[in-house]
């Protein structure tokens, strides 16, 4: 497998300098710019794999730095900031961030969130998508768990596969509501506990502690694999 | 102590009017007794009426209801009525003693309220410099305690070469448990100075409280070395109309104390119910906890159990208190025989609607 590299954007020079170690140790090479000039610049000379944006950067708003990077940019960005706050993340994530993590994090945690968004959107030729105890025909539309049938309503299953095939990713609320129900219904949150309340039911080992479908509070849900 | 001067904070001109309303009633009342008791009773009376007055108002309209009495009195009691002209030198000296009598009485009074309130005053400030300290001490012992452990586990690492692996596990285990404690801190800090300034205002959205109360006690579990924590919680539970990230802090809050506060083999249990739009969670643990303390006090700022306990600030009840009234719900504290029992009751909109087909 060849070394990802990842770019890190973060004025913090201890945070920046612990990054480092953390993914070069696993095996990640990584690059760090200062500010939010220096990053894009960075960004646009030599495109990294993945970018590691700090929201509060000295010279520019993280999140407006993110607005240019979409412009051009379509790998990965992870956003990371002290703000815990709900609306600052779903401005993120519908700025095109793939991710957002808030300090104080686990490491743990960092790797795995970098390791789900540089295996990307799971390409649609793919019919068949196993996850550990989990196996979904994407062909037949059918979702076995361990070996036996799982029998979803339609909207269960529209549902499940929107998040698995975006697995790792945060999809939020609105949208989720957006693309199952349609735009009337985008401030109808019950639907969306109650199915997911429902899907958990039939695919979690114990619905009361998700391993697959995990609540972002707040936010929206995403779609875990282990693997 | 404020509440003993019931109109201190009457508006000035009402004082007047009440002042006045009460001399011209009095003597109303006296006139039409007059015949029975005498005009020196009319007088006794009066003066009681203005001391009376001076217990509860300013200085300017106790002396002015002071001078409407003694004229009232001169013009409508003291013979030859309704004339200010007096008859008798006794009768003069009486009304003069009166009239000075009433202004010492009314003067003094006043006086009196106001080293009062000087002292009062002093008492608060004095009360706030003791609050600001017992502040400086609780946080500098929170903050600095896992600094301390932080920085000492990380010498350890630094300086000695031949430490091994257990130990280095040992220490890197140390330093990570400070650092969630810091963070609980700095969270709790956080959300003490936005209660503080008023501006918190819940964002009402449908939740799941069974999976609500699933992440709470993970979290509390994870955060406290594999700390159990049972709960009792029927599946079939409605969705309800709250603010989802008000209301996780104050279980979490209410749990991790139990976690931090109680022996490990001790119990704790989390219920939830919900009927008729209102919603309980009941906390409750085998610690023995709160027995030496007051039930009311344990919801105030910094009111820790004894100066030895284990570690907290004292904020964690009363982020609790705060947020849940924020919520517009209630949360109680109940004793018994070793069991300590938080209730929060929240009134909430449900929405039963659990199963959907489609």
């Amino acid at each position: 497998m060849s070394k990802a590299e990842i770019l890190i954007i973060d004025d913090e020079p201890q945070i920046r300098r612990l990054l480092e170690i953390t993914l070069e140790s696993d095996g990640y090479i990584s690059r760090s710019a200062v500010s939010a000039k220096e990053g894009l610049i960075m960004a646009s000379n030599h495109p990294p794999e993945l970018i590691l944006l700090d929201i509060g950067l000295p010279d520019e708003n993280g999140h407006s730095v993110l607005q240019k990077l979409r412009q051009w940019y379509t790998n990965p960005v992870i956003i990371l900031s002290v703000i815990k706050n709900e609306e600052d993340i779903i401005r993120a994530l519908d700025n095109g961030a793939n991710d957002y993590l808030s300090k104080p994090f686990r490491t743990g945690e960092l790797l795995a969130r970098i390791r789900s968004a540089l295996r990307g959107a799971i390409p649609d030729d793919e019919p068949v998508l196993t996850f550990e105890h989990l196996q979904i025909d994407l062909g037949a539309r059918t979702v076995r768990k361990n070996g036996t049938a799982v029998k979803l309503t339609s909207t269960e299953y529209n549902l499940l596969t929107l998040l698995v095939k975006n697995e790792g990713k945060v999809l939020t609320h609105q949208y989720l509501l957006r693309a199952i129900w349609g735009p009337g219904y985008i401030n109808q949150s019950q639907y969306l506990r109650v199915f997911i309340a429902q899907i958990r039911k039939k695919i979690e080992e114990d619905p009361n502690r998700p391993e697959y479908l995990l609540t972002e509070s707040g936010v929206g849900y995403r779609f875990m694999s282990k693997s | 102590m404020a509440n003993n001067y019931i109109f201190n904070n009457t508006p000035g001109w009402k004082q007047y009017l009440y002042s006045i309303a009460s001399i011209i009633l009095v003597s109303g009342a006296c006139y039409v007794f007059s015949d029975l008791m005498g005009y020196r009773v009319a007088g006794f009376i009066l003066l009681f009426t203005v001391s009376l007055l001076a217990i509860t108002f300013d200085i300017l309209p106790v002396i002015v209801s002071a001078a409407l009495s003694a004229f009232t009195w001169n013009f409508f009691f003291i013979p030859p009525r309704f004339t200010i002209h007096i008859n008798t030198s006794e009768d003069t000296i009486m009304l003069v003693m009166y009239f000075i009598i009433v202004m010492i009485n009314g003067v003094l009074t006043y006086k009196i309220r106001q080293v009062e309130k000087i002292s009062r005053i002093r008492e608060e400030r004095a009360n706030s410099v003791k609050l600001y300290n017992t502040i400086l001490n609780s946080l500098s012992h929170e903050l600095n305690t896992p600094i301390a452990a932080i920085i000492a586990a990380a010498d350890n690492l630094q300086s000695n070469a031949n430490i091994n692996n257990v130990t280095k596990l040992q220490l890197v285990s140390e330093i990570s448990k400070a650092s969630l404690r810091l963070q609980q801190q700095v969270e709790n800090l956080l959300n003490i100075s936005r209660l503080e300034s008023g501006h918190i205002k819940p964002k009402y959205d449908w939740c799941d409280i069974v999976e609500l109360i699933y992440e709470v006690v993970q979290r509390v579990e994870e955060n406290n070395q594999g700390r159990k924590v049972r709960i009792s919680i029927h599946d079939d539970f409605p969705l309800c109309s709250v603010d989802k990230g008000i209301l996780d802090q104050v279980i979490y809050n209410l749990l991790n104390n139990a976690a931090i506060h109680t022996p490990f083999n001790s119990r704790i249990d989390i219920s939830a119910t919900c009927y008729g739009g209102l919603l309980q969670i009941l906390i409750e643990d085998t610690g023995n906890g709160f027995m030496d303390v007051n039930v009311r006090d344990v919801f105030h700022k910094f009111s820790r159990r004894n100066e030895q306990a284990v570690s907290g600030s004292g904020l964690g009840l009363s982020i609790v208190k705060g947020f849940t009234e924020a919520l517009g719900g209630t949360v109680e504290l109940k004793k018994k025989t070793g069991i300590t029992t938080f209730i929060i009751t929240l009134n909430v909109k449900t929405n039963a609607l659990k199963f959907i087909e489609g």
